[in-house]
């Protein structure tokens, strides 16, 4: 971003950053070459964020499915602590987020909630991956001589589309329960909400997510929804902050391969709930003789 | 193996029959729907005939639901509901599936019966799977109506309000406690659609709930075809709508409820992949494949209508197959010794011919049994595939009959990689003695229900439901409430 307008301060001219998407692990811009222009509330320019194509949400869906095996059968106990890592990452950018948070409209005040909270909410996320099977998967008491178990599975490539009143919060709170639950994603920001979120690839890229977990786009929500709750190869779609004309369309789309849709509303409530890492996973049960 | 010319010797063999008697209880000529606690006829006075698939010969008129109708029974339900059914503690509720499990069971003998001559399966199954497993249903569920605040750690849950519920013809009073038991326990009413088929155990089940006490309205039963199941999912009242059936209708229902907040679980189509690996047990093995895909006419949505074999024992799994079912018996539904009874319907027995032909044009080969068939009703041998390719349609497609198709595998992974390349994830099996190899199976495999060195169990506590296009949502055990609460 343009940052401050004071480039030659110490008469020296700022390094501004281009932003990237993040998708494999690797940082690219739009295959499709076009990009969107950033403004301050008050109409101030800000800068150029990337305009994903639906070519760039294929290249992601390869992405996310190629690494979707790998993150499945990662062990929780490590699943945790790269979330944690995450965590950790972001406090340590907690000061950069806070002013890119700014910059982009929020107050002081908002700005350092936001961040603190999406800090937290990694924690405790990464506190459920080696819980949540313990406490929602069952052995079941079956009236035949079989041990019967029901055990919680990711479902693989998961969708989300991310909202704009929380820039920093709405991703986070829909990355971390996906990504606990052992998916793959990829992201869509929008607007304003698409400067923290190119911020947070680099958070991610350094957690020790291997490439292809988390994928991140930016772009126009209503270019890249169909296509997202179309595409075949994706398992589920998470949206946040649809409209109900929306929320309809996509419904009426995920039909296509029934893949599970689940609208959120941008309302803030039940951030922390492990019932929403319940939502992209799938419930199996396995029956086994016990016999001689 | 010398022995698999046994089938010939078994021949000289036959069984006298052995009927199940049906006159120890009347049908009545008509049934009307059941609406509000009372049978009430159609109001358009339409009715249709439900035949014996196994003789063609109508049982008894059944009203023909339409658009008002539909309407008066989500009302009735939607009354029950907001001053009955809601209100009450859930102690209470639970004691009326208590009572509804027991009547379930003092009349087993006239539903099996019933069961067996409206939809054609085996009277050896309906008499100890399909009404046995109904009653459990409800004994289970009934015990949860008081105890919901202990199924979701973190969350109270309460009813959804009124829920519309579509079942097919396969296991119809079995599919009417899958689907009705949770949905009371939880504190939810009912309107359900059996399939236009077999609609009489689900008939014979609302007098149970007179019987049973259970207050007007809180389940609702409506007969009719798929325009009267499309009414009843259109219908604005509903709350909740839940679906087991083909994965088309399903699709289509999700559809038709985008742009309503009416919740929805579907329990749809399946292919499943029986895998059979060099190292199982194999004569274990092939009475899992007989039961795998021969189970009620293999009209089973969960059958193992693909088997996967270790290349190294096809032929030996084959002609063991091949002589097995040489021993199975097609015919009279009501005979005891009966394996494997009628074809549901024409138009299945029709759709069933159909895959067999299209099996043989894209290059399969087909075996089937020589046993005789009755020369009146709809029946098939038993059949299975051999030289099929993944893409064949008799490997994609799920034909809900007595067909298999049979493929061979080298390595487990390979074997993975065919189970998984269909657009279903219902079920599963594996055959193996190597306990690491089992489990490393079982996870492979995309799909909601796995069977180890068995196939085709079911329980209510037993959470069972699809991945993929095989629908989601679950039913049975403590998962199986998700669909019928709201959590707060």
């Amino acid at each position: 971003m343009s940052g401050s307008g004071e480039n030659m301060k110490s008469g020296r001219l700022d390094v501004r950053k281009t932003y990237k998407m993040l998708i494999g692990g690797a940082f690219v811009r739009s295959e499709s070459g076009r990009a969107l222009d950033v403004n301050a509330p008050g109409g101030k320019w800000l800068g150029h964020v990337c305009r994903a194509s639906r070519k760039d949400f294929r290249n992601a869906v390869v992405a996310a499915r190629k690494a979707a095996s790998g993150w499945a059968n990662t062990t929780p106990y490590l699943k945790g602590q790269i979330l944690y890592r995450a965590a950790e990452m972001l406090e340590g950018r907690a000061t950069t987020f806070r002013e890119v948070l700014q910059s982009i409209g929020l107050s002081p005040v908002a700005a350092k909630t936001e961040v603190t909270q999406a800090i937290d909410l990694l924690v405790y996320y990464a506190g459920w991956t080696d819980k949540y099977l313990q406490v929602f998967g069952s052995v079941n008491p079956v009236s035949s001589p079989y041990f019967n178990f029901s055990v919680t599975e990711p479902m693989g490539v998961v969708a989300y589309v991310s909202g704009e009143k929380r820039p920093l919060l709405d991703l986070v709170t829909g990355i971390a329960p996906i990504v606990a639950g052992g998916n793959t994603v990829i992201t869509l920001s929008t607007g304003r909400a698409a400067v923290p979120a190119m911020e947070l690839g680099e958070v991610l890229a350094t957690s020790d997510f291997p490439h292809g977990v988390i994928n991140l786009l930016c772009g126009v929500r209503e270019e890249l929804v169909g296509q997202m709750a179309t595409h075949m190869d994706v398992n589920a779609l998470v949206t946040q902050g649809a409209d109900a004309k929306e929320s309809a369309a996509s419904r009426e789309a995920c039909a296509l391969n029934l893949k599970r849709f689940f609208p959120r509303e941008a309302n803030g409530k039940g951030d922390e709930d492990p019932y929403r890492i319940l939502d992209t996973v799938e419930i199996k049960t396995t029956w086994h003789p016990v016999g001689g | 193996m010398t022995e698999t010319n046994i089938s010939t010797k078994g021949s000289d063999w036959g069984y006298a029959p052995a009927p199940e008697s049906a006159d120890h209880f009347k049908l009545k000529e008509q049934y009307g729907l059941f609406i509000g606690g009372k049978f009430v006829p159609a109001g358009s006075g339409r009715r249709f005939a439900t035949i014996n698939p196994a003789n063609e010969k109508t049982l008894a008129q059944i009203a023909d639901a339409g658009e008002k109708d539909v309407d008066k029974a989500v009302k009735a339900a939607r009354t029950a509901y907001e001053k009955v059914w809601r209100k009450m503690p859930g102690r209470e509720r639970g004691k009326y599936l208590y009572r509804i499990a027991r009547i379930i069971q003092e009349r087993a003998r006239e539903l099996a019966v019933v069961e067996s001559m409206d939809g054609g399966k085996p009277i050896r199954e309906s008499r100890d799977v399909d009404i046995p497993l109904a009653a459990a249903h409800f004994f289970y569920h009934a015990g949860w109506a008081d105890k919901l605040g202990y199924a979701f750690p973190g969350k109270s849950a309460g009813p959804i309000g009124v829920a519309g519920q579509i079942i097919p013809w396969n296991f119809p009073l079995l599919m009417v406690a899958w689907k009705v038991a949770p949905a009371l326990a939880c504190g939810n009413t009912v309107v359900l659609k059996p399939a236009e088929t077999t609609p009489l155990t689900a008939l014979l089940f609302a007098e149970i709930c007179q019987e049973a006490g259970l207050p007007d309205g809180v389940f609702n039963c409506i007969t009719g075809a798929g325009s009267t199941g499309a009414a009843l999912v259109k219908h604005p009242g509903l709350d909740k709508v839940a679906f087991t059936g083909s994965t088309d209708v399903g699709k289509a229902i999700q559809k038709s409820l985008a742009g309503r907040s009416t919740k929805l679980t579907l329990e749809l189509g399946g292919k499943a992949a029986n895998i059979i690996f060099e190292d199982a047990a194999i004569d274990q093995a092939v009475e899992g494949i007989i039961n795998g895909i021969f189970f009620n006419q293999g009209h089973v949505c969960c059958a193992g209508s693909r088997l996967l074999v270790q290349e190294s024992v096809e032929q030996e799994v084959v002609e063991k197959l091949k002589a097995r079912m040489e021993h199975l018996i097609v015919g009279d539904p009501l005979d005891k010794n009966t394996d494997i009874g009628a074809i549901n319907s024409k138009a299945q027995c029709e759709r069933i011919q159909d895959y067999l032909k299209v099996g043989q044009d894209e290059g399969a080969e087909l075996f089937q049994t020589k046993c005789p068939v009755p020369e009146k009703g709809y029946w098939v041998r038993p059949s299975f595939f051999t030289k099929v390719a993944q893409s064949h349609r008799i490997v994609q497609e799920e034909i809900f009959g007595p067909v298999l198709a049979i493929q061979s595998f080298r390595t487990l992974d390979e074997a993975l990689e065919k189970a998984n390349n269909t657009p279903y994830g219902l079920s599963g099996g594996v055959w193996t003695d190597k306990g690491a190899k089992i489990f490393k199976v079982t996870r492979g495999i995309k799909a909601g229900v796995i069977w180890a060195n068995t196939f085709n169990k079911f329980d209510p506590s037993s959470p069972f439901g699809g991945y993929k296009e095989s629908g989601y949502g679950r039913e049975g055990g403590r998962h199986g409430l998700r669909p019928y609460v709201e959590l707060s």
